[in-house]
């Protein structure tokens, strides 16, 4: 899960890690009495949506005065932001973070995620903050100073002072950022985080360590025991496919393609894009419909697939272990007659009971396309859109 | 023979007698694996389809049965815990099939199995099948045919999908393991490609990998490097955009990491024969064999 810059400050306040002064505006008169707030006259006016790149799309503005805030906040409140994490359709801003301006001497970058080939979490620190982390790590990887925490005893102050030393902090800089990096992995862990960025992380010219920016994404597994981080999730920055989708406990993913599909588990859903694109055509989605695929889970994949205008043919692939595949194809069945399938529909059923099941399909008097097998149904779901 | 899951195990279910758990022994048992205990803490005494004996602890399970090995069908807020009672009973195996355990549960893990002599297989994953011998999850066993090809997978279905293609071709399966789908697993495709090296009785290996992390390109330099028989292999999510989870918590490509393209190259340097099209893999076997 992921949310806004202002509630991973929040958040990050909360573990003592420093973040500037700043408050959220849900509107052009919030962000006025904001500002009115903070204790310096230079302000920073920040767009919050859920991607990166922001200042960049024009959404991260400076206030040389308190009195520029009103007009900022109107310029970018209800602006259609576009960033290269938004594609080209953007999102809208609704939401403001009002802060106070800092003191800049260094901008560094400061990361936490889990290291998949030690199965340990790992702090990153680079002493290239404000860019992107990507491009650091693929072209000088050497400036990516890394430490691995080991779970049973947890981040420890060694660690945190080879990360400061390691970015050239001096003097009191060093103190300052150890218990910067402490703080942010307390809070890291206890949060079940699956990410945590600072980018940047500011010294400023007073030797102060700050959270300039900050992303932090959860753990879905973890949630259930984190009631207050489940609430700060925002319906609004999600695409509502996905959510209505994820509302009906269903794994949906709108892609740009014209071909929809049903599919049972995550890897042979990946699999069936796959071999449409290299049969010649362009999965619509990504939706796995989990081991019991039923009649409502089909109604349900199938009116999310159809609410897309692109889908011009839908493949069904369920490969039937537990699940038995003629109550799959009663389940689709049942779906078509229920809801109004308007496009073709190509079914390929393996497993158990698949050869009742492709009499059922055959003698349903509906319009389906059965295929024979994986490569079979992808010929015939690009076949039918020429 | 086979790997992991052999003659020689002895197999306990923790969480024998919730839903999932017993719907699945019952399953085992039909295939005759050798199930000799379950273990529910509070059912202890019980006898699970009056026959399998029911324990409140794993120790007391392996101690009066002689269980090595246990599957666990354990809800996500006590699967590490789970877990970790068996590595510390001295298990020499241990599946895990639980989707949605915290990756903060599982690093804990991880590092408390690594220190014991146990092989821990998922979680989040279909299990381990030894066809012939007994089955250790909830995969279809009937798709199944006893033979000499390993199969190695991140994935569920696509897995039966690999090996339903072969079965179609006569060609069977030493055995199958079921790596998951998570961040963070017991057994990797290294540890799982070692111990079809050694086994005689496999000659050739299907290794299923899809996007996220780097765990294919790893296994493929240690193929290159070790491995003495033909792996076939496979990448699902070609077409997967990035940044976005693609179902399984491991899938995911990020930061420029784990594309199908790149894992797919790393195993064609290394020999592998990879297949583009999921379509293939049965044929590319009948192909090396």
């Amino acid at each position: 899960m992921n949310i806004h810059e202002y509630q991973a400050k929040e958040i990050l306040k909360k573990y003592n890690v420093p973040v500037p002064e700043g408050y959220p505006a849900f509107s052009i008169a919030e962000a006025v009495e904001a500002a009115k707030k903070l204790s310096t006259e230079v302000c920073v006016v920040k767009a919050q949506i859920h991607a990166g790149g922001r200042g960049k799309g024009g959404g991260v503005k400076i206030a040389k005065s308190k009195n520029d805030v009103k007009d900022i906040a109107k310029s970018i409140l209800g602006m259609n932001l576009v960033t290269h994490q938004t594609g080209k359709e953007g999102k809208k801003v609704r939401k403001l973070l009002i802060e106070q301006g800092v003191d800049i001497a260094r901008e560094l970058y400061l990361g936490m995620v889990l290291d998949r080939v030690t199965s340990q979490y790992v702090m990153m620190a680079s002493t290239e903050g404000g860019v992107e982390i990507e491009k650091v790590a693929a072209q000088t990887p050497e400036k990516i100073l890394k430490v691995w925490i080991d779970p049973a005893v947890g981040m420890q102050g060694f660690q945190a002072r080879q990360l400061a030393f390691g970015l050239g902090l001096e003097g009191k800089q060093v103190g300052n950022a150890v218990k910067f990096m402490i703080a942010l992995y307390t809070a890291f862990v206890s949060n079940d985080c699956s990410l945590a960025e600072i980018n940047p992380l500011v010294v400023t010219k007073a030797g102060d360590v700050l959270a300039l920016d900050a992303k932090i994404n959860f753990d879905d597994s973890a949630l259930y025991r984190h009631q207050d981080i489940r609430a700060l999730r925002d319906l609004d920055e999600e695409d509502p496919f996905e959510l209505e989708a994820s509302q009906n406990d269903l794994n949906y993913i709108k892609l740009d393609g014209n071909v929809g599909c049903m599919v049972n588990g995550a890897g042979l859903a990946m699999a069936t894009m796959d071999i449409i694109k290299l049969a010649g055509g362009e999965p619509a989605n990504f939706l796995d419909v989990g081991g019991g695929a039923n009649v409502e889970t089909v109604r349900n994949g199938f009116k999310i697939i159809l609410k897309d205008p692109n889908v011009k043919a839908v493949l069904i692939n369920i490969f039937g272990g537990i699940v038995r595949c003629d109550r799959v194809a009663q389940g689709v069945i049942e779906a078509v007659k229920s809801i109004n399938v308007n496009v073709p529909v190509v079914i390929r059923l393996e497993g158990t009971n698949a050869k009742e099941a492709a009499v059922m399909l055959q003698e349903s008097g509906m319009d389906f396309l059965v295929a024979e097998n994986l490569e079979d149904a992808a010929q015939k779901v690009v076949g039918v859109l020429k | 023979m086979s790997v992991l899951l052999t003659e020689k195990t002895k197999i306990l279910v923790q969480g024998i007698t919730g839903s999932e758990g017993s719907f699945h022994t019952h399953q085992m048992l039909e295939y005759n694996s050798n199930v000799v205990a379950g273990v529910t803490p509070g059912k202890g005494g019980q006898k699970f389809d009056e026959k399998v004996p029911v324990f409140n602890t794993v120790k007391e399970a392996a101690l009066q049965t002689g269980a090595n090995a246990s599957v666990i069908f354990v809800p996500p807020p006590f699967a590490a815990d789970a877990i970790m009672e068996a590595a510390e009973a001295g298990l020499e195996l241990i599946v895990c099939i639980t989707e949605g355990i915290p990756a903060k549960d599982m690093v804990s893990v991880y590092d408390y199995v690594k220190s014991r002599n146990t092989h821990l297989v998922g979680p989040n994953c279909p299990g381990v099948i030894s066809p012939g011998i007994g089955k250790m999850g909830i995969m279809p066993a009937f798709i199944h045919q006893k033979g000499n090809v390993g199969v190695i997978s991140r994935s569920g279905t696509l897995t039966y999908e690999a090996v339903g293609q072969l079965s179609a071709r006569n060609i069977g399966q030493s055995t199958c393991i079921g790596i998951g789908g998570d961040p963070v697993i017991g057994t990797r495709f290294i540890d799982a490609l070692k111990l079809f090296n050694e086994d005689d009785d496999t000659h050739a290996v299907v290794m299923i990998g899809e996007i996220g992390g780097t765990a294919e390109e790893e296994a493929a330099e240690w193929i290159k490097a070790h491995f003495k028989k033909p792996v076939v292999g496979f990448i699902a999510g070609q077409t997967a955009p990035p940044g976005r989870r693609m179902g399984h918590a491991g899938a995911i490509i990020s930061g420029g990491q784990g594309t199908a393209a790149d894992k797919m190259k790393a195993m064609q340097n290394a020999g592998i024969h990879v297949c583009k099209s999921p379509a293939d893999i049965g044929k590319m076997i009948e192909s090396v064999l």
